[in-house]
């Protein structure tokens, strides 16, 4: 209105991106608090959706609230509270909301305060509650508490729109029939329960290991995963996935050449490595080991912890990476990290003794048995064997990125 | 409180090692104190156990004909065997007394809530 156009084009994605931004941060506790108050997570989603378009136009004019949380969940409640008073037959439900404590129906005298961050963790379960799908468990806990879009879900995991809709719409209507609870298990049950739940954010996190998106997919299961630790202090996996994603996150900048083509672990520039990053992963691995409580995640984050270490490849400490695998693959005893440990003995004892140790594992289907396999055979010189690997992973690789380095590492070997 | 219906499924065909009287004698303890344990903390509705599928008979109308058949209507292999109907705050409580029932029972339980047969 007056205004340049270009200008004002600028500053307006500039305030809705940050917009959007912190919504995306804070509206998985608005959701978690209005659930607990209305015991509903329609209700809830589409009261903190609603309060997101009374930001998008009332945050630009007068400013981004000292509390954005606390401004949402304000808002949100007022606006589910209205809609329920228009809808007379909801007149029950709403005697009971108003008559509850944590309902402060006049937003002008009540603090913005933020909510209780125990709804959070109850979302967090009922989420990842067993008996919902594994599919199902990820797309509700990316929709509710990482405040994706339902279009967003669906992209990071390169299903249709309407298919993802489906899905949510499914596992609510599960929750509410089943009588899924929304509550943070009994101690007792909480080992079983909580298993789902790392494996959730660990799934969120490897979904962002490639393609566009990947890094916000990241960040929103480090973000979840860093509120699950504050609110679970006394349960080292948490921590252990923490440090974990932090770890991994650390190597991130040396991923990939600036051609976008995979870099190994040895092959990294270390000086690209995020230092703030590896630094607060490892003083996790170390807490967590003066705890002496390990498990799978706690082991694999000690592991990249002595990764971290080494300032070069060749300063890797790999006989306490040996000692590690040997230790997960005691709990985890899984063909997958019997082929990451013999890939570290091969590191120690040399490429003959780890063959032996990788052509007895049962994973003819997996490109990446093929490709240690192809290593460690280079590294024999049995050329020919190790060119007939490569062929084989090549064939099996699940991503253009793997298929991409696997081509290149079988070219280098012919032209040698 | 949700009504929920914990089904256990026989499968047809399936020869089971036959179970001594005293095992017997032993597992049909268990399920009665297992019982009594539900009726003490108002959960038990009711249950049953049904016969063999091949004592089924199915009812249909077909163009307004009144058709009766013999057998069960699934032609599945497996069919429900016997089953509870419990009354249950939330899944995670209906699942606590499934687990207690297939411990018993050694076969899997299906825990499938009720529509509209909910009350406070």
């Amino acid at each position: 209105m007056g205004r340049t156009q270009s200008g004002d084009a600028d500053t307006n994605e500039i305030t809705l991106a940050a917009i959007g931004r912190t919504f995306r941060e804070e509206s998985g506790r608005s959701v978690a608090t209005l659930i607990r108050v209305f015991g509903d997570i329609d209700i809830a989603e589409d009261a903190v959706q609603e309060a997101f378009t009374v930001a998008l136009r009332r945050w630009p004019v007068e400013g981004r609230p000292a509390n954005p949380g606390g401004w949402i969940t304000t808002t949100a409640r007022r606006r589910a509270i209205d809609r329920l008073r228009r809808a007379s037959r909801e007149q029950e439900l709403l005697r009971t909301i108003t008559a509850s404590p944590v309902a402060s129906p006049d937003p002008a005298t009540s603090p913005e305060t933020g909510p209780l961050p125990d709804d959070s963790l109850r979302l967090i379960f009922t989420c990842c509650h067993p008996a919902l799908s594994a599919e199902a468990q990820v797309a509700l806990t990316l929709r509710l508490l990482g405040g994706l879009s339902t279009g967003e879900v669906a992209r990071a995991f390169l299903v249709a729109e309407a298919t993802m809709a489906q899905r949510l719409v499914r596992a609510k209507r599960k929750i509410k029939a089943a009588g899924i609870p929304y509550r943070v298990p009994d101690p007792e049950d909480l080992p079983t329960r909580l298993r789902p739940v790392l494996s959730v954010l660990y799934l969120i996190y490897n979904a962002g290991a490639d393609g566009p998106g990947g890094a916000d997919l990241r960040s929103e299961a480090i973000r979840l995963t860093r509120a699950v630790a504050a609110l679970m202090p006394a349960e080292e996996e948490v921590a252990g996935l923490l440090a974990l994603m932090l770890l991994l996150e650390a190597r991130r900048p040396a991923r990939f050449d600036t051609g976008g083509a995979l870099v190994l672990l040895g092959d990294q520039d270390r000086g690209l490595w995020n230092r703030s990053l590896a630094e607060e992963g490892q003083a996790i691995v170390r807490a967590c080991l003066q705890r002496d409580r390990p498990g799978p995640y706690q082991l694999q984050a000690a592991i990249n912890a002595v990764h971290a270490d080494a300032s070069e490849a060749e300063a890797t400490d790999w006989r306490q990476i040996v000692a590690l695998y040997s230790q997960l693959l005691a709990i985890a005893p899984t063909p997958i990290v019997a082929l990451n440990r013999a890939i570290a003995v091969g590191e120690v004892e040399g490429p003959a003794p780890a063959l032996a140790l990788v052509d007895a594992l049962p994973l003819d289907h997996y490109h990446l048995f093929h490709a240690t396999r192809a290593a460690l055979l280079r590294r024999l010189t049995r050329t020919e064997e190790a060119v007939a690997a490569y062929t084989e992973a090549v064939v099996l690789a699940p991503s253009d990125t793997d298929r991409r380095f696997l081509e290149d590492q079988l070219a280098a070997l012919r032209k040698s | 409180m949700t009504h929920y219906l914990l089904s256990v499924h026989s499968v047809a065909g399936q020869v089971h090692e036959p179970m001594t009287e005293a095992q017997m004698q032993q597992s049909w303890q268990r399920i009665q104190k297992l019982e009594e344990e539900m009726k003490a903390g108002g959960a038990w509705v009711f249950s049953g156990k049904l016969h063999e599928p091949d004592t089924a008979t199915v009812v249909r109308y077909d163009n307004g004909e009144l058709l009766t058949t013999d057998g069960p209507f699934s032609e599945s292999k497996e069919h429900i065997g016997g089953f509870y109907i419990i009354e249950a705050p939330d899944l995670d409580a209906a699942l606590g007394w499934a687990a207690k029932v297939t411990d018993c029972i050694s076969a899997p339980i299906e825990v499938w809530p009720f529509a509209g047969f909910a009350k406070d």
